[in-house]
């Protein structure tokens, strides 16, 4: 992630992509995935070129960009923890779960820690449901996962 | 000669474990100079058994599980790589009693192969289907894929024939295979056992698709969510590229077809085909009005046949064995074979295909064990967020479309989900319209509203307020999303919400009694 460069390396980093995936059919969700990738979000000051490069609005580019729930516009912590809602995983206690996540981590869905170091998400089926409740860390699947089993997770990633 | 060590690579079994348990092995059998070769398989879908690891010996392959690091030692102590016992053993693999149930023609190599070697996938009967298919006529193989009565698994159930043959008879200068590998529904994993453990299976049908239809380029959907399914959708489809089996010349056979993956990015609705479309164009997944079908004018305006990945994944095995082979399984209009995902409070979480026709208490109690917490379970919800929520009273309910559309259910895409005595069906209701409000492309009034509305009446109806009149009008909410919405997600919003008042009335403050001939309303 290029999130700690200064906007000139992020704003040249965007121009490459652009460049590389422009031409592809159905360009944008490409390319945004590529920008959140590699600078961690999609800059809301990135619209303009994306815009022009794929000949589209600013409007369309920032409705495409909030109509997903993957995609973010600001800066997220250094991890991105996201407890499953579904039903299987409510079957399994998810709701203890999530209320457990927020009260040690201070903070409510779609919020960073004042260390900046997790985003708490939540995110409807991991596909884990064979072994609810499910927490993903980053790109990695926890299943069966109790509330010490999320306090060793997150000492894990704030060592 | 190296003794081989299977240990899953599957997102589940990652989720419990298999990562350390493989370092594990690699290490301790460093340090003991065993002569191993790990091999990283599928998921052979006995989940509670994860990490499972199996052991080639001359006898079969010999299972133990769950495997932690923690066991490590002392699996190598008992010698397990010749496949002797220890307190974690399972036995032959081929004879636990959970497998041996099974008829797995889709799964038929899941767990079984290395997912991306192309060798072997050859070697268990792969790409048997496409060389038949490449001496039929497009007619053919669509006849064929119509013969063996297969339907869509995403959930409609819309023959799979029938969809194809709309595409085969429209001209045009480019077609389209797109495979919805969208699998947002709760309870649901079949879509992403196949991509991570058999992805060869979901190009080779995809390729089936594209000949027989006419198309030469295909496109992956598949959710943001499942980041292993992406690596080995991508790894598999360069290895079949560079192996003649994709591309410009398919098999020596001329045909073209070029396959790309693409990332959603985290919408449910974009599991509705239109909306899918919508988003591989790159705009927001908004919901299409039809007509026109995707089939006449689908992805970019051209003719598009869009199937689930088990849809997909399962024409190879029709096109190789015969549309009569498939279709003696089943039951009725169901035929074939459904790959059940067991999931939520279930002792015995895990992939089930079989034909037709096994009732949902043999799945819930004999491969399911009964609940995880011990308890009884009380409702189970069939289908995904959109399907009903159903009672002790329905588990005789053999497993087809017919049936549960009798019961006023659906089958959906094969995912059960348990949930014991402990469950509030209120609770689950007003869940039903909080995730319809989340999910909602909010193109239509009913889905975009309703859904908002529902949760408030819901909330008024849990607090005592208004009792009666707020029960009348989650019904009469419920008939306007239900007739009203563009698509199943406002549409069937009102199969969990009305399933769980009319079968648990006790949970919304409402006596059994007191509701029976308004139930018969839904």
């Amino acid at each position: 992630m290029l999130g700690s460069h200064t906007t000139q390396d992020v704003n040249a980093s965007i121009e490459a992509l652009i460049t590389q995936y422009q031409h592809q059919p159905g360009a944008l969700l490409p390319l945004l995935h590529a920008i959140q990738d590699n600078v961690g979000y999609v800059p809301e000051s990135s619209y303009a070129q994306i815009s022009k490069a794929l000949s589209l609005s600013v409007a369309e580019v920032h409705g495409v960009v909030t109509f997903y729930h993957h995609f973010r516009t600001h800066k997220p912590g250094r991890h991105i923890m996201q407890i499953c809602r579904a039903e299987s995983c409510q079957a399994m206690g998810s709701e203890a779960l999530e209320a457990h996540a927020k009260k040690c981590l201070n903070v409510d869905y779609h919020q960073t820690t004042a260390d900046e170091a997790i985003t708490l998400e939540p995110v409807y089926c991991l596909g884990n449901c064979a072994l609810s409740p499910s927490v993903m860390m980053d790109d990695e699947i926890y299943g069966r996962v109790s509330p010490a089993d999320l306090d060793a997770l997150i000492a894990e990633v704030k060592a | 000669m190296a003794t081989k060590i299977y240990i899953p690579c599957d997102s589940s079994a990652l989720a419990v474990g298999a990562e350390k348990v493989a370092a594990a092995i690699a290490a301790e059998a460093k340090a003991r100079g065993a002569d191993i070769e790990i091999v990283r398989n599928g998921s052979r879908g006995l989940y509670w058994l994860e990490t499972m690891v199996e052991v080639a010996t001359e006898k079969g392959r010999v299972a133990y599980g769950p495997v932690k690091v923690k066991d490590v030692a002392s699996l190598f102590d008992a010698d397990f790589i010749h496949g002797n016992p220890h307190a974690l053993g399972l036995g032959l693999t081929d004879e636990i009693d959970w497998l041996k149930k099974q008829q797995r023609l889709t799964f038929a190599r899941v767990g079984i192969t290395d997912p991306v070697s192309l060798d072997d996938y050859i070697a268990h009967d792969g790409y048997k289907g496409l060389k038949n298919a490449l001496k039929l006529s497009g007619a053919d193989i669509v006849k064929t894929v119509t013969d063996s009565g297969l339907r869509g698994r995403g959930g409609a159930a819309f023959p799979t024939g029938i969809k194809w043959n709309t595409v085969l008879g429209c001209e045009a200068d480019q077609k389209y295979i797109v495979c919805n590998a969208d699998e947002g529904d709760s309870g649901t994993y079949s879509d992403r056992m196949i991509m991570e453990g058999d992805p060869f299976v979901l190009i080779e049908g995809m390729t089936i698709a594209a000949v027989a239809v006419g198309a030469t380029q295909g496109y992956i959907y598949v959710r943001s969510e499942y980041p292993h399914a992406l690596a080995t959708l991508n790894a598999a489809i360069e290895v079949a590229n560079k192996a003649g089996y994709l591309g410009s010349n398919v098999l020596g056979s001329g045909k073209v077809f070029h396959l790309e993956v693409r990332r959603a990015a985290g919408a449910y609705v974009c599991g509705e085909e239109t909306s899918l479309l919508e988003s591989l164009e790159g705009k927001r997944g908004l919901v299409r009005f039809k007509p026109p079908l995707p089939a006449i004018e689908g992805l970019f305006g051209k003719p598009t046949v869009v199937n689930n990945v088990i849809s997909l994944a399962t024409v190879p095995i029709i096109l190789d064995k015969g549309a009569q082979y498939y279709a003696d399984y089943g039951m009725g209009r169901s035929r074939g074979t459904l790959p059940i995902q067991l999931a939520g409070n279930l002792k015995h979480g895990g992939l089930v295909e079989l034909a037709f026709g096994t009732t949902l208490r043999e799945l819930l109690y004999d491969f399911g064990g009964g609940s995880f917490s011990g308890k009884p379970i009380r409702a189970v919800q069939v289908g995904g967020p959109l399907g009903a929520y159903l009672p002790e009273s329905q588990f005789d309910t053999p497993l087809d479309y017919e049936e549960f559309a009798k019961l006023w259910a659906v089958l959906g895409h094969g995912g059960i989900v348990a949930f014991d005595d402990s469950v509030d069906m209120a609770k689950m209701a007003r869940y039903a319209f909080e995730f319809c409000a989340v999910e909602s492309c909010g193109k239509c009034t009913p889905c975009r509203i309703g859904s908002t509305r529902g949760v408030e009446v819901i909330d008024r109806i849990t607090s005592g307020k208004d009792h009666a009149k707020s029960i009348q009008l989650v019904r009469d909410l419920s008939d306007t999303m239900l007739n009203g919405s563009l698509c199943a997600l406002g549409g069937m919003t009102p199969y969990p919400v009305l399933s769980a008042l009319n079968h648990f009335p006790e949970d919304f403050g409402v006596s059994s009694g007191g509701l029976s001939s308004q139930a018969k309303v839904a």
